[in-house]
């Protein structure tokens, strides 16, 4: 058994992230006050996350808990679980979350102005503490209360930079996540009718049940197409992807980062979770479910880099390349199998490690270049800031799968996953053709920035990068190393988190 | 062969320093054509002379009625899908278990304990008091994170922070278009056209104001006694509120509350609501005895803490809507 301190620190995390939130109203708003405290928070449950993985798996098996919340046990009151799934994911997105603040600490101040930036904070604690719920949570009512926060906070964080264009992002953002949570609610109060439960493994059993007697099979198919169709419109699945690209490409640099890196994860770990816990992969089988996930996930790899391939907006190109990342998601989601699984949660955690990166690289550069967005404008910026080019390198190099990135080791797994399944040929060859267009729009993109510019110093103005911004850059480009190169023992944690899932 | 290589180098070298093809979006002006006598005038496309291709017929076709075939199509696609998600839906729900029936599942344990043992388990008499509040406190204090969460963000986009910034600073850091749209002048606030000669309006006010405030109260604090609670409550005192501004103009509501006081209200009442419960959830995790007491059921002071969990969620909800009223209509509060 686990002890006490790693026992109490779901419930820690959520509370000092929901607290943190709560109080940033109330503190000055002054030398940039708010930011520090919401990293501080950020990063203190970022290190309980680590105790608790470590706490998780040092005992030679993994082992998992339940953590009732108040004095009722489960079906009665909500509870929490957590395994080494769960650790690993609050981790990753604990401290993406910090790089993505502390990598764009300048640009912030720059984008936002001040009198918002205290609520700006408030805001990315609220998410953070959603993300968490979501991450921790074995209680799907639960789980929707915090879809709403994330909801609401994602938008607001879009919008949070003044402008026409990012009020329309957020606008359109907005309309599509409240149709997501509307069939996400609809969906859940079908199920309650159906099981009568609203904890997972209880919902579980009753489906079972159900599917045992053949009873209520229609409403069961319609409560699980609308709640992965809801889902997956908020977590940009190819169809329902369009709000995407204006939302990612137009806020703010950390806004962007926190959205592409963490806050479509939040949505697809419960999709996962629905999946896994509550209809059960033979369930998902059975009423088709898995073949719909898998045909959309080709779909949006490749339909996601063809549109990135025509951006001239460097921001909207990371954006769109998004869409093609949560494909190869669920495509491992939609193998249906434990080792899919794995991959996709691989997948979720070097996308959500890349993808911060590759949007603090991108604010840099496109800082470099006067706050020019275009391509062409940003020739030669990787002699301005070199981490800033360093990092758009590495971040085109793990998307495009090259050996010894992250995004090599999740690409590997997916395809060696994908072997189980008898659609291996689509699989495969969506992997490849994906791969070749992700080259195609990203090599271009690092050419641009290595090529001399000789009228350089008539358009950049010279921004030396800040000690922060080096020292997340750093950060990242060490976790996109790791993450290549030593990812045997991930997946192997990841694969032990999801069995006991 | 060399020559075609040297081509495509060309073209990608001047897709690099930026010669590439025009982008589709680029308004390009038109330069004026010169002024000729008529009979040098070159036939163009226009003439009458000019006999129109198949595909220059179906462009100036689709430039008239394009955007309306859009519309209709647009319209009709929509129409019909939510026919098909209508009809699904009802289709779903004559399918599901008949309303009310004993052997329902959802008649089960969970419900038969809430039913049964909620009384005395929780100290509250009114039992969805008890199941938000003390049961399920955890999903309670998530619905009230969402309407702060709500506030917050239509505060920091339509309050006074919008308006002070616009004023003192234009961001020079932005891609040029857009600000020129913002920077037109200071946005156009709908005032309430405030009419000081309501009498009626101020009488009743006067009169039923009291009323409301002490009905609130009520519901908020016989929350765990009666029907009611900190949600319904607190949507009654933000009436009195809004009804207190339109009678006698927000000036007089902002002198009791104003921004300030609305995140100073909402954001204490939440974190008392956060470190009470944390408390309780903590101890009740770990078995550690609660020294919360139940109290006798029936009572005004029992049913633990959910009296003031009620008094702290009936204060943001109060405060959340009628900063929605202001700050939609006012603009500011």
């Amino acid at each position: 058994m686990t002890d006490m301190l790693a026992y109490n620190i779901p419930f820690i995390s959520i509370f000092v992230m929901m607290i943190s939130a709560i109080i940033t109203p109330l503190i000055p708003n002054k030398n940039r006050l708010p930011e520090k405290l919401s990293c501080i928070a950020i990063g203190f449950v970022g290190i309980l996350s680590a105790y608790l993985l470590y706490s998780l798996t040092s005992g030679g098996q993994s082992l998992s808990f339940n953590f009732p919340m108040g004095h009722f046990p489960a079906p009665w009151g909500n509870e929490l679980r957590a395994g080494p799934l769960e650790a690993v994911l609050s981790l990753v997105f604990s401290v993406a979350m910090l790089l993505s603040l502390t990598g764009n600490f300048s640009s912030t101040a720059e984008d936002i102005a001040p009198r918002r930036r205290n609520i700006f904070c408030v805001l990315v604690n609220l998410l953070t503490a959603s993300l968490l719920a979501l991450t921790y949570t074995n209680d799907l009512f639960t789980a929707y209360v915090f879809i709403e926060i994330n909801t609401i906070a994602a938008c607001a964080i879009v919008a949070v930079k003044e402008g026409p264009e990012t009020a329309r992002a957020a606008l359109r953002y907005l309309v599509m996540s409240l149709v997501g949570s509307g069939l996400v609610m609809i969906a859940i109060c079908l199920l309650y009718d159906l099981t009568g439960h609203l904890l997972m493994q209880n919902m579980h059993g009753a489906i079972q049940v159900l599917v045992a007697t053949k009873s209520y099979m229609m409403p069961l198919t319609v409560s699980l197409a609308l709640i992965t169709a809801g889902l997956a419109i908020k977590s940009a699945l190819y169809p329902f992807a369009s709000w995407l690209p204006d939302a990612h490409g137009s806020s703010t640099n950390a806004s962007s980062a926190i959205l592409s890196g963490l806050v479509l994860k939040g949505h697809i770990f419960t999709i996962i979770k629905i999946f896994y816990r509550v209809f059960g992969l033979d369930v998902i089988h059975l009423l088709r479910m898995d073949t719909a996930i898998f045909i959309l996930g080709l779909a949006a790899m490749i339909m996601g880099s063809v549109h990135a391939l025509r951006q001239n907006n460097v921001k909207r190109m990371i954006a769109w390349s998004s869409v093609a990342q949560v494909g190869y998601i669920f495509l491992g989601v939609g193998l249906n199998t434990t080792a899919g699984i794995a991959a996709a949660c691989l997948h979720i955690i070097v996308h959500a490690c890349v993808k911060p990166m590759l949007f603090t690289a991108a604010g840099g550069l496109s800082n470099a270049a006067g706050h020019r967005k275009g391509l062409h404008a940003l020739m030669g910026t990787f002699y301005v800031n070199v981490w800033a080019g360093l990092g758009l390198i590495a971040g085109a190099c793990s998307m495009m799968g090259i050996p010894g990135f992250a995004g090599f080791a999740s690409k590997l797994s997916l395809t060696l996953a994908s072997f189980d399944n008898s659609a291996v040929v689509w699989a495969l060859s969506a992997l490849a053709a994906s791969s070749v267009l992700n080259a195609l729009y990203y090599v271009p993109a690092v050419i641009v920035v290595l090529t001399h510019n000789k009228d350089a110093h008539k358009n950049f103005t010279a921004h030396a990068p800040t000690l922060s911004y080096k020292v997340s850059m750093f950060v990242f480009l060490a976790l996109n190393f790791y993450l290549g190169l030593f990812c045997v023992p991930l997946l192997r944690l990841i694969t032990r988190g999801v069995n006991v899932l | 062969m060399n020559e075609e290589l040297r081509r495509i180098w060309q073209q990608f070298y001047d897709w690099v320093v930026g010669n590439g093809p025009r982008p589709e979006n680029e308004v390009v002006p038109e330069e004026p054509p010169p002024d000729l006598p008529f009979a040098q005038k070159p036939k163009d496309k226009y003439s009458r002379f000019h006999e129109a291709t198949l595909k220059e017929r179906y462009n100036q076709w689709l430039e008239i009625h394009g955007l309306h075939l859009f519309s209709v199509l647009y319209s009709g696609l929509s129409v019909l899908t939510c026919l098909v998600i209508v009809s699904l839906l009802l289709a779903t729900v004559a399918e599901l278990p008949p309303f009310g029936d004993e052997r329902n599942p959802a008649h089960n344990e969970v419900i038969r304990r809430y039913v049964e043992h909620g009384g005395h388990e929780t100290g509250a008499q009114n039992i969805v008091a008890g199941l938000i509040l003390d049961y399920r406190a955890f999903d309670t204090f998530g619905e009230s994170a969402v309407l702060f969460t709500a506030a917050v963000s239509v505060l920091m986009l339509l309050g006074a922070s919008r308006r002070n910034s616009l004023k003192d600073d234009p961001s020079p850091h932005s891609d040029g278009e857009g600000w020129d749209f913002l920077n037109r002048g200071p946005p156009a606030l709908r005032h309430h056209v405030f009419r000081q000669d309501d009498a009626i309006l101020r009488g009743v006010a006067t009169l039923s104001i009291p009323v409301i405030i002490m009905m609130g109260c009520v519901v908020v604090i016989n929350g765990h006694l009666s029907p009611g609670g900190g949600f319904s409550g607190g949507a009654i005192l933000s009436t009195a509120l809004i009804l207190a501004a339109n009678a006698y103009g927000f000036e007089r509501v902002h002198s009791f509350f104003n921004e300030r006081t609305f995140i100073v209200s909402s954001s204490t009442a939440l974190m008392i609501y956060a470190l009470s419960k944390g408390y309780s959830f903590f101890t009740g995790a770990n078995h550690i005895h609660s020294i919360i007491p139940k109290g006798t059921v029936g009572d005004i002071l029992s049913g633990g803490l959910i009296l003031p969990l009620n008094i702290c969620v009936g204060l943001i909800v109060a405060g959340t809507l009628y900063g929605f009223y202001a700050l939609f209509s006012e603009g500011d509060m």
